[in-house]
């Protein structure tokens, strides 16, 4: 997928004149951030399985490369192949690789944000493999030829009514007006194509070590459909996912759904070890695990290290008030909201996404709620920090700070400029004691007025107080 | 040098602090925190199973299964023609009418019956696994799935039920599948639907 970070404010300011998306973004209040509360509340004590699932992500990352090989050693004896990926592409080549050597018409896939990064999909289509989105929201994003806009939401964006436009436009079928006929008609349109797919795409939530397994968790069903009925499964997931035990991917169960959707634990939770067995009627002949670092392994020993500790919730993006104003769209690649913010900067380079680590107002909601505590507004800060430090702000900025710097640095200066400014700012004041606008701050002064300085700075009413 | 190499010795290049002992941490199985106990165990399941849509009927025996089965069957208007886990054949499925085989699923049977290999009491859950004589698309492509369950299998948590499973078997089977009502999805408007792609509604059996 390409990464259009660059266009962030343009597309902020058009999202934010769009009364279908804020129509749609105002959803998030009530479904994601209230039943998280809800279900958060539900456990005795949330903070303490937070502490040790933060522990066991951390644990994993200081010995990631001794639990890779014991996971791929296990998940290789239980007949399951391994393959490394060090880039999208490679992850796209091998997929092909393995649909060419299986005769491979027709892929079914369940949610992938992994496969999203890799653009899996133009691949396949590509080398000439049909390949069907059945999660409900991949498949209308498929139809619709759009990109996910939320990562476990992936068509929040859309409102009931371009769906049902959509469905009637692509399936030539009645126009349904109901959201349970609009499932229902993507679950009769869908279920032959589970049964005729000769290979399964997934993701993968968590990789066990102990078992060589794959974890999943889905709801809708389509993700058990992909992983049994095809005659090959391919698992795509980051190498980062790795758990040691059963009992650690359990505690991490326990905290996810919770913290995606407020549900105590999803429809399904599968766990998937190695291929069909001979006396058994249904599962996949081949099972393929494809690991993908793609910058991962980078993060590693950096202060951005924390975030591969990402289980990939959502919560830090639906407790944003910038991502819950302009919707995922703007942020210009796969992941959005605080993760985004933090993720696409790595992979598509600081330049390249220099607004995103500003689009954020530092409130420090995401970490709050961060299943895993990554400390996000601190690496959002590292991030503006090392953009500054590559010269990669604009030239008024860095003027701007230097500027401030210099005084910072000389108390008497620093004194005698807020006396000059405080007393000049309080004259253009007037009367009712406001600043309509202010040289360089525009964007601040557009929407609203700045109460204009008392005219005294504190250092000369400090002096000016006798003491008693 | 393979992408495999090259990955982990990037990461061996970036890696700090002691190493761990892999198999040492494995064999601890350290489990995290789990939550308060509970008083009944099966009044725990049954509120929880049905808090996510699932109907639950209690029985006192296992050959009371089929009339529970078929009073669910009538009162939903459904047809009385099922797949069944061959675990249930002996029951007496004829005096109840309803149609019992043990074939392999496809995607137009109307019911399956599993059993289960343990209920979890803190989620209402299910815990299925993969087999020869329990294969996984019983309880998935029919559009009611009906699970029968005895009380003495409901554990507290997740952790119990892997500590059960490894007793059991020590190996996993190749699928773990942990149910917890009906399929559902709340993609379109965030609104939840029930019946995605898998079963739309989930009978409980508790014997």
């Amino acid at each position: 997928m390409q990464v259009t970070a660059l266009r962030f404010k343009r597309k902020a300011k058009q999202n934010l004149r769009n009364a279908r998306l804020q129509s749609a973004l105002s959803k998030i209040q009530v479904r994601f951030v209230q039943a998280r509360a809800d279900a958060i509340a539900d456990l005795d004590d949330f903070e303490a399985v937070r502490q040790r699932a933060t522990a066991i992500r951390e644990g994993v990352l200081a010995n990631l490369d001794a639990w890779l090989e014991r996971f791929e050693q296990e998940a290789t004896r239980r007949g399951a192949v391994v393959h490394w990926a060090e880039t999208a592409a490679d992850v796209n080549r091998i997929v092909i690789e393995i649909a060419q050597a299986n005769q491979v018409k027709k892929a079914i896939k369940s949610k992938s944000m992994v496969s999203e990064e890799c653009a899996l999909n133009d691949a396949l289509e590509a080398a000439g493999v049909q390949v069907v989105e059945t999660d409900l929201g991949e498949y209308i994003l498929q139809l619709a030829h759009e990109a996910p806009s939320h990562i476990v939401a992936p068509v929040l964006h859309k409102t009931k009514d371009e769906v049902s436009d959509l469905f009637a436009k692509k399936h030539d079928l009645p126009r349904k007006t109901g959201i349970a006929e609009l499932c229902r008609e993507a679950r009769d349109i869908l279920r032959p194509h589970f049964v005729s797919a000769d290979m399964g795409i997934s993701g993968g939530n968590f990789l066990i070590a102990e078992t060589g397994s794959v974890l999943l968790v889905t709801n809708e069903g389509n993700g058990r459909m992909t992983t049994t009925l095809p005659r090959v499964h391919v698992a795509i997931t980051g190498i980062e996912k790795v758990v040691p035990t059963l009992e650690d991917a359990t505690t991490l169960v326990r905290i996810l759904p919770r913290s995606a959707t407020g549900q105590d634990i999803t429809n399904y939770v599968s766990v998937l070890t190695g291929v069909k067995r001979a006396d058994e009627s249904d599962g996949p002949e081949q099972f393929h695990i494809i690991l993908l670092d793609n910058g991962r392994s980078a993060m590693l020993g950096t202060e951005l290290q924390s975030m591969l500790r990402c289980i990939r919730c959502g919560a830090c993006m639906n407790h944003c008030p910038v991502y819950q104003s302009v919707g995922g769209h703007a942020y210009g690649w796969v992941y959005p909201g605080p993760m985004g913010s933090i993720l696409t900067p790595l992979y598509a380079g600081l330049a390249n996404t220099l607004p995103l680590p500003n689009a954020s107002t530092l409130c420090g909601a995401c970490a709050e709620v961060c299943p895993v505590s990554i400390p996000l507004p601190d690496l959002l800060r590292e991030l503006r920090h090392r953009q500054s430090t590559q010269d990669l702000r604009p030239w008024r900025e860095r003027l701007g700070l230097r500027v401030w710097m210099w005084l910072a640095l000389r108390p008497l200066w620093f004194a005698r400029a807020t006396a000059l400014a405080s007393r000049v700012g309080h004259r253009l004041g007037g009367a009712k004691h406001r600043l309509r606008w202010l040289p360089g701050a525009g964007g601040w002064t557009h929407g609203r007025d700045l109460p204009a300085p008392a005219g005294k700075t504190f250092r000369a009413l400090y002096r000016a107080r006798k003491p008693r | 040098m393979s992408a495999r190499d090259a990955i982990l010795a990037r990461i061996r290049s970036a890696s700090r602090g002691p190493s761990a002992n892999v198999e040492e941490v494995i064999r601890a199985h350290q489990c995290g925190p789990q939550p308060l106990a509970y008083g009944d165990l099966v009044q725990r399941f049954v509120e929880r199973a049905q808090r996510l849509a699932s109907t639950v009927e209690q029985v006192r025996s296992r050959h009371d299964v089929p009339r529970a089965v078929a009073h669910y069957l009538e009162h939903q208007n459904l047809n009385r023609a099922a797949l069944c886990w061959p675990e249930f054949l002996d029951l007496d499925w004829f005096g109840a009418r309803i149609s019992v085989a043990a074939q392999r699923p496809e995607p137009e049977d109307e019911i399956g019956i599993t059993g289960a290999f343990c209920a979890i009491a803190e989620t209402g859950t299910l815990m299925l696994l993969s087999g020869h004589d329990t294969p996984a698309a019983t309880s998935l492509l029919p559009e009611t799935h009906i699970a029968v369950v005895a009380r003495e299998r409901i554990v507290a948590t997740m952790e119990d039920a892997w500590a059960l499973l490894r007793q059991a078997h020590g190996a996993l089977p190749r699928a773990v599948n942990f149910i917890s009502g009906p399929s559902r999805t709340a993609d379109i408007e965030q609104t939840v639907t029930l019946g995605a792609h898998g079963p739309a509604r989930v009978l409980i059996v508790l014997i």
